[in-house]
């Protein structure tokens, strides 16, 4: 039977002795060993299945495409549940449970998330993209309510559910929409859930992938080049060799070493002695001009709505500005990290990732072996920031662990995770627009150039735009960062609203609502700024107010700055307040415990981190360089959620960072009338000033 | 043949080798298993690899094995005291005051040891006190009311 038609109906999954198709972990008798209880399988559509469940590149393998999780309910009771989403601090494994717990009538307690494992879990895309809460938790809500469906009513601790399955294993699948509950309804969704496992982690017992020790495990290091791009002309190895216990691998443009302790595989790598090629490469004091280069192939096209030229014609006041986005780095406190353990020609690794499948293919592809030979675990991990897609540190140490014949942990060191991950793209914003005497934007034409395309289209309510993103040259390796493009938009977008409002003489969140249409931008907007109590306070001298909204990935978010500048010293932010709306909310503080950190972490990217190179090297890949938000840094923070249980509830681990640089750089200006628009706002190096403009 | 020196984790004795360089991070996290403590930057620069000695937030990457010997360590491991956690384990989880967890040890074992010598720190203070801990999910204003919250159990418990 094809299991990839879109349309299932559930009964034909309601099967008494097991399943009747060829689930790739049947064949390994999986269900067997659960010792039978019940199983319930949720599938998703073909549409869905790029991200949770999908195939796009899972050539050969035997897992229906569709299933997006499943849970089990053990004999005695025990709940588990298996899905690819991953836990990196953004509280899925909670919010899952919850949702588990909703439909189930069963205690949190009882219940047990299996996530990114690809042996025991079902395919996932990964975790980004806000997409484990509008996807995986109504995946999850729909097989718990299918599983209690299948139970006797009554509360969860008179059930005998050893009688339930007495005929063994009893299996279902369940497709649809099913019936959920309604939010209003809701007992456990919709509350403050504590963090599940959080015991283990204030006692230190959570094992992240870099405690994981395995007998026999060596320790492995990398050899890096010095700059990037490098070719390794030559290795002379032999001093490393001779440090006992040491396996040197020396394959391609691949060097590095294993060794009983740390310390010696620090000492070992330290005694390679390699001769690297390079040309030479550009630096951060031309990136935005070297932005402006067209990628091969890019044609600079945008898409034009109405008539920019008309728009501009129609303005009593119009305006040019262009801004400016460094590279920036997300420095998880959690280095990249892998252990990697060869068994025969099988594979397995722990790794922190937020792709164990993309990274099993990415070690099938470099080991040429079947991705059924290879198990990636992803213990929950020590954050990511959407810095952890790729599965580099499992790939090199898999090639030591070969190597070497014994399991090798590999713990990048920070240097490393400073200049061998990838970066937050940087981006050049060119915007033009026009505002008509009654303060209504007329025209918009925005440019980005290299950061993305997330975020750019305006929610203003503007007749004639222009909007266009083009793919640039660019000189250091980049990718997904909590909320991609969207805050390099949102910053270009939301200080060119604030520079019309000044043009038009508008009060900013005035001029703001006068070109809305939208009213659940509105209405965070209004949220953020009642509790700031914007336009009733007044601002003391060397203090300033800036306010910024945005929309992106379902959900909505305002936020209000108050600077004090006072001379001599950086501005200071000392107090945010942001209103966030997603839907119905899930877990309240678990949310707000996001949208605090989305402000503390855009706090950096929006004042001083800046990735500083030159040549083709990191200049300053460590924390004493490299200045991240500290205590010190961080301002009153007030959050406004917005609860709309009417709403279906939206990803909220990325989208409250958006408006956190706008609001500041509006606030700056507010209070010193000096309008900055180059990210961050003090400066691209310590030892550079700070550009008034972006200097291109 | 090294000789060998002695050091008290958790109020239990260890022999170790001390190799030259070699940091007491190394020795807890590799020799004796001991992984609460983290390593985040091997510069002193983040925190998550604070243990107590003597009482005293120090910073175990920065610190010679060699240097702690007969010296009384804490690490992170050792303040949940026959199954009860130390009240700022118990405040950081009332608080919610982590998301990926992996700054806490570091965060609760500095705070623990600002409130022995400080029972009930100001704001100002616990700023002061962990301004060399970096949390990048950004809980500071948690991590903050989380040991006001301790002090304050403390000061209950004593009563």
């Amino acid at each position: 039977m094809s299991l990839n038609k879109p349309t299932l109906e559930p009964e034909r999954y309601e099967l008494r002795e097991g399943p009747a198709y060829n689930f790739s972990f049947d064949r390994r008798g999986f269900f067997k060993a659960l010792g039978g209880g019940i199983v319930v399988v949720s599938f998703i559509s073909k549409a869905r299945g790029q991200e949770s469940g999908g195939g796009r590149g899972r050539g050969g393998r035997n897992i229906p495409q569709e299933i997006a999780a499943w849970l089990h309910i053990h004999r005695n009771g025990a709940v588990t549940v298996y899905t690819g989403k991953v836990e990196v601090g953004q509280n899925a494994r909670t919010s899952l449970t919850q949702a588990v717990a909703e439909e189930l009538g069963a205690p949190l307690g009882s219940i047990e998330l299996v996530m990114g494992d690809t042996e025991r879990t079902p395919y996932d895309m990964g975790t980004f993209g806000s997409m484990t809460t509008p996807q995986m938790v109504p995946q999850l809500r729909k097989a718990a309510a299918a599983a209690r469906a299948m139970l006797p009513d009554g509360p969860w601790e008179s059930i005998n559910f050893a009688e339930v399955a007495k005929n063994g294993t009893l299996v279902k699948g369940v497709t649809g929409a099913g019936k959920p509950k309604q939010a209003v309804d809701w007992k456990v969704m919709g509350t403050s859930v504590p963090k599940v496992h959080g015991r283990e982690m204030v006692t230190g017992k959570h094992r992240y992938t870099s405690d994981v020790k395995l007998p026999e495990m060596l320790y492995g290091r990398v050899l890096r080049p010095e700059k990037f791009d490098s070719t390794l002309v030559s290795l002379d190895s032999s001093a490393a060799k001779n440090i006992a216990g040491v396996t040197v691998v020396h394959d391609g443009e691949f060097a590095g070493v294993a060794a009983t302790t740390p310390h010696a595989a620090a000492a070992a790598v330290g005694a390679l002695k390699a001769e690297w090629k390079s040309q030479p490469q550009t630096s951060s004091k031309t990136l935005f001009s070297d932005l402006l280069q067209p990628a091969e192939g890019d044609r600079r096209q945008a898409n034009e709505t109405g008539s920019i030229e008309k728009g501009l014609a129609e303005a009593a006041h119009k305006l040019e500005s262009t801004y400016t986005v460094a590279y920036i780095a997300h420095a998880p406190l959690e280095p990249r990290a892998a252990v990697a353990e060869w068994i025969g020609d099988k594979l397995t690794v722990w790794t922190g990732t937020q792709r164990p499948f993309g990274v099993q293919s990415e070690l099938a592809q470099a080991f040429h072996i079947p991705e059924q030979n290879i198990r990636v675990f992803m213990p929950d991990t020590g954050s990511g920031y959407g810095g952890k897609h790729t599965g580099e540190a499992a790939i090199e140490a898999a090639r030591l662990a070969k190597a070497a014949g014994k399991p090798v942990k590999l713990v990048w060191t920070r240097e490393e995770e400073f200049t061998w991950a990838y970066f937050r793209p940087a981006g050049v914003i060119r915007v033009r627009s026009g505002v008509d005497k009654n303060g209504r934007v007329t025209a918009w034409e925005f440019h980005n150039y290299n950061s993305g395309t997330s975020g750019i289209n305006t929610l203003y309510d503007i007749p004639n735009r222009k909007i266009g993103f083009h793919a640039s040259k660019y000189p250091l390796r980049q990718g997904s960062y909590r909320g991609l493009a969207a805050t390099a938009n949102h910053f270009a977008r939301e200080v060119h609203m604030d520079e019309l409002a000044t043009a038009a003489g508008v009060e900013p969140l005035e001029f703001r609502l006068r070109n809305l249409k939208d009213e659940r931008f509105k209405a965070v907007l209004r949220a953020a700024a009642d509790r700031f109590e914007w336009g009733k306070r007044k601002a003391e001298a060397g203090t300033g107010f800036g306010i910024a909204g945005g929309f992106e990935k379902g959900s909505y978010v305002a936020a209000c700055a108050e600077i004090r500048c006072e001379s001599g010293k950086p501005p200071r932010v000392v107090r945010m307040v942001e209103s966030f709306e997603c839907g119905a909310v899930v877990n309240p503080d678990h949310l707000k415990n996001q949208v605090e950190g989305s402000i503390v972490q855009g706090l950096g990217g929006a004042l001083f981190e800046a990735v500083d190179f030159e040549d083709g090297k990191i200049l300053n890949p460590r924390f004493s360089k490299y200045r991240v938000p500290r205590f010190h840094d961080t301002p009153e923070i007030d959050v406004v959620l917005v609860d709309r249980k009417d709403l279906p509830s939206a990803g909220a681990g990325e989208t409250p960072i958006v408006t956190v640089a706008p609001a500041i750089a509006n606030a700056i200006f507010a209070a010193t009338g000096e309008r900055l628009r180059s990210l961050p706002l003090m400066g691209t190096s310590p030892t550079r000033p700070a550009a008034s403009g972006a200097a291109i | 043949m090294p000789r060998t020196i002695e050091i008290v984790v958790n109020s239990v004795r260890h022999s170790i080798d001390p190799e030259p360089d070699r940091t007491l991070l190394s020795v807890l996290r590799d020799e004796l298993d001991l992984t609460g403590t983290k390593y985040g930057c091997g510069e002193g620069q983040c925190g998550a690899c604070t243990v107590m000695i003597d009482g005293l937030a120090v910073r175990s990457c920065q610190t010679r094995a060699a240097a702690a010997a007969g010296r009384r360590i804490t690490t992170i491991e050792g303040l949940e005291q026959h199954g009860r956690l130390h009240p700022l384990q118990e405040a950081f989880l009332e608080a919610g005051a982590l998301q990926c967890g992996y700054c806490t040890p570091g965060m609760i074992v500095s705070g623990a040891a600002l409130l022995a010598r400080n029972p009930n720190p100001s704001e100002s203070e616990i700023m002061q006190a962990m301004q060399g801990n970096v949390c990048r999910c950004g809980t500071y204003p948690r991590i903050i009311a989380a040991v006001k919250l301790a002090a304050q159990k403390r000061k209950r418990s004593v009563a």
